[in-house]
């Protein structure tokens, strides 16, 4: 079971601003899916290891010259919605001034 | 003639005849849209102006004698697929105001095949879900009865589709969205190997998992879009140098001879009847045509829905953090006092309710004391059921199962229990985990309250085997005597 206070643990991790009804539904719905991967215990996989990559590519290389989508730096800052300086974009003060 | 009722492969034929033109074809597109789609709302944005430039462009290319089999045909793309100059969402509010910089790989590709981009399709937020509900602009209806789901996530993709909006579309599939929708909807939907199409440029859900396919009218329709888009990318590590074959060459072949495999654990548990009963009629269609059938065991297939929501979600999990209201996308109404304040505000206001469900399984399973309990375990379950394909293609060269226990649902009838809409993926995912490519064909109908629902077929191949695909499913298409590709939804518009 997860509590309503672990809801809040996690989604303080997560970054995500619930509100009260929120953490009451997910500490329910949560809780039915992490029940029910439980399933997975059945399965002996000791002598397995885990998959990450399936088509078996290791260490990829390429020659190390830029290789672009064509966007340019100024392009990218156009997509931000805060004040742009000197090419940075201007964020909230990280600690409370 | 109505122009939207053609295949792709007779619309380039016909283009190419001169028996229309591109702007003619793209204008009756947009007629049949304005008519329809306000019943069905696929698209989530029509790029009309646009299109009508590139089809007189195309219609350059194509009156000089050039151009590709795709040059002057318009399609469709998921709202997940980045778009230079084009509002691109991926139906998340936390994107609504998002303009790409720059086109996806697989865009620039079509683009220079010359392809006309009528709009963009709706999806599941970030591609999560099954049922394309969980959309910030809502559902897209299913073309068969309003009143029930396209399936999801390429819901979008697929209903235009499947109701004449678009010659063919591309969708992403990393637990069942292209072949899900393309079932309940009643088109072809590919779900590639992993890595055989570039994801670079596309809004990732689960990295390891994701794919990019095409829907397609008919099952040489989705060869001639795959042709374009297939292939290594240097802008993304994980496609592999091998060559693309010539997906048509051996289309026609058949399956005389051919050893399709009939996976047990996909008939047993969970599944309705009508639906198995389609199934099992084009595999006694297959054994008509000359293949032999072998029925054989995937003993992993029930443990392939838990492996994927511990996995998956943990990939989403990393995968979303850069969505934050800075870089891109919108600003929170509380912007609050500090960053951590801003963080917050950002995404609990931005994100929707499956968005978040996932996010914080991700990050809860990737959470210290919870990661090998989880995640790790997940991903070692996900190796056993490779070694479940890879025993399997020792034996058969294809496989045949449904593609989903049950056909659409209603609007709003899983809404609020999210498990039981994830086990409606119970014969998708294993596909995605074990990376092998599988193709939703349509097979035939079962009854719903309103009328018939579509029944598709999923083709299961080995590690690169499209073209092998393309040959079995288009030998049931051509030859089958159900004729389910070629039966278009009669909704009322």
């Amino acid at each position: 079971m997860l509590s309503e206070e672990e809801v809040k643990h996690i989604a303080k991790l997560a970054r995500i601003r619930l509100t009260d009804a929120e953490i009451k539904k997910y500490s329910t719905q949560l809780t039915d899916i992490l029940e029910y991967v439980k399933i997975l215990e059945e399965v002996d996989t000791k002598n397995f290891e885990p998959t990450s990559q399936v088509t078996g590519l290791k260490d990829v290389t390429r020659e190390d010259v830029v290789v672009s989508n064509s966007a340019t730096g100024e392009d990218l800052l156009k997509c931000s919605t805060l004040p742009v300086q000197n090419n940075q974009i201007k964020v909230k003060p990280v600690i409370k001034q | 003639m109505d122009l939207t009722n053609l295949t792709l492969k007779e619309a380039s034929e016909g283009l190419k005849a001169k028996k229309f033109s591109s702007v003619d074809l793209t204008k009756a597109y947009f007629e049949r849209i304005k008519k329809v789609d306000k019943n069905l709302h696929a698209y989530v944005l029509e790029t009309e102006e646009q299109a009508l430039k590139d089809a007189e462009k195309a219609d350059e290319i194509l009156a000089k004698g050039e151009g590709s089999a795709l040059t002057g045909i318009p399609c469709a793309l998921k709202d997940n697929f980045n778009t230079k100059g084009v509002r691109t969402t991926c139906c998340s509010k936390i994107l609504e105001n998002f303009v790409p910089p720059y086109d996806a790989t697989v865009v620039k590709k079509l683009k220079e095949a010359g392809v006309v981009v009528l709009g963009k399709t709706n999806t599941d937020e970030f591609t999560c879900g099954g049922s394309t509900e969980h959309s910030c602009f809502g559902p897209t209806s299913n073309p068969w009865d309003v009143f029930r789901v396209a399936g999801g996530s390429s819901g979008g993709s697929a209903c235009a589709v499947a109701s004449n909006m678009a010659v063919f579309a591309l969708g992403t599939d990393t637990g069942g969205s292209i072949r899900e929708p393309a079932s309940f909807c009643g088109c072809v939907g590919l779900k590639v190997t992993y890595g055989r199409v570039s994801r670079s440029g596309v809004t990732s859900f689960a990295s390891s998992w994701d794919t990019i396919g095409p829907l397609a009218k008919t099952v040489e329709d989705a060869a001639m879009v795959l042709q374009a888009i297939a292939g290594h990318d240097d802008l993304d590590s994980t496609t592999p140098n091998i060559p693309v074959p010539d997906y048509l060459k051996n289309i026609d072949k058949g399956v005389k001879g051919l050893k399709i495999g009939i996976p047990k654990e996909y008939f047993e548990e969970g599944i309705e009847v009508g639906v198995r009963e389609v199934v099992m009629n084009a595999v006694k269609e297959y054994e008509k045509m000359g293949a032999e059938i072998v029925e054989i065991s995937l003993p992993m297939t029930k443990y392939a829905v838990a492996a994927y929501y511990i996995a998956a979600p943990a990939e989403l999990s990393a995968n979303l953090a850069r969505f934050d209201g800075i870089r891109y996308g919108r600003k929170p109404q509380n912007e609050g006092e500090d960053l951590l304040d801003y963080y917050f505000a950002a995404r609990g206001e931005g994100f929707g309710d499956e968005i978040k469900r996932r996010v914080m399984i991700g990050t809860y399973v990737l959470s210290a004391g919870y990661y090998d309990a989880y995640y790790k375990k997940a991903q070692k379950v996900r190796t056993l059921i490779i070694k479940d394909f890879e025993d399997a293609f020792k034996k058969v060269d294809v496989m045949i199962t449904p593609v989903a226990p049950i056909p659409a649902w209603k609007i709003g009838e899983k809404m609020n229990d999210p498990l039981a809409m994830y086990l409606a993926d119970a014969f998708t995912i294993p596909i995605n985990a074990a990376g092998v490519p599988a193709m939703s064909v349509p097979a035939g109908f079962v009854k719903g309250d309103k009328g018939d629902l579509p029944v598709g077929i999923q083709i299961i191949g080995p590690q690169f085997s499209e073209e092998l695909l393309f040959q079995v499913g288009n030998a049931y298409e051509k030859n089958s005597k159900v004729k389910a590709q070629n039966v278009k939804p009669q909704f009322k518009a």
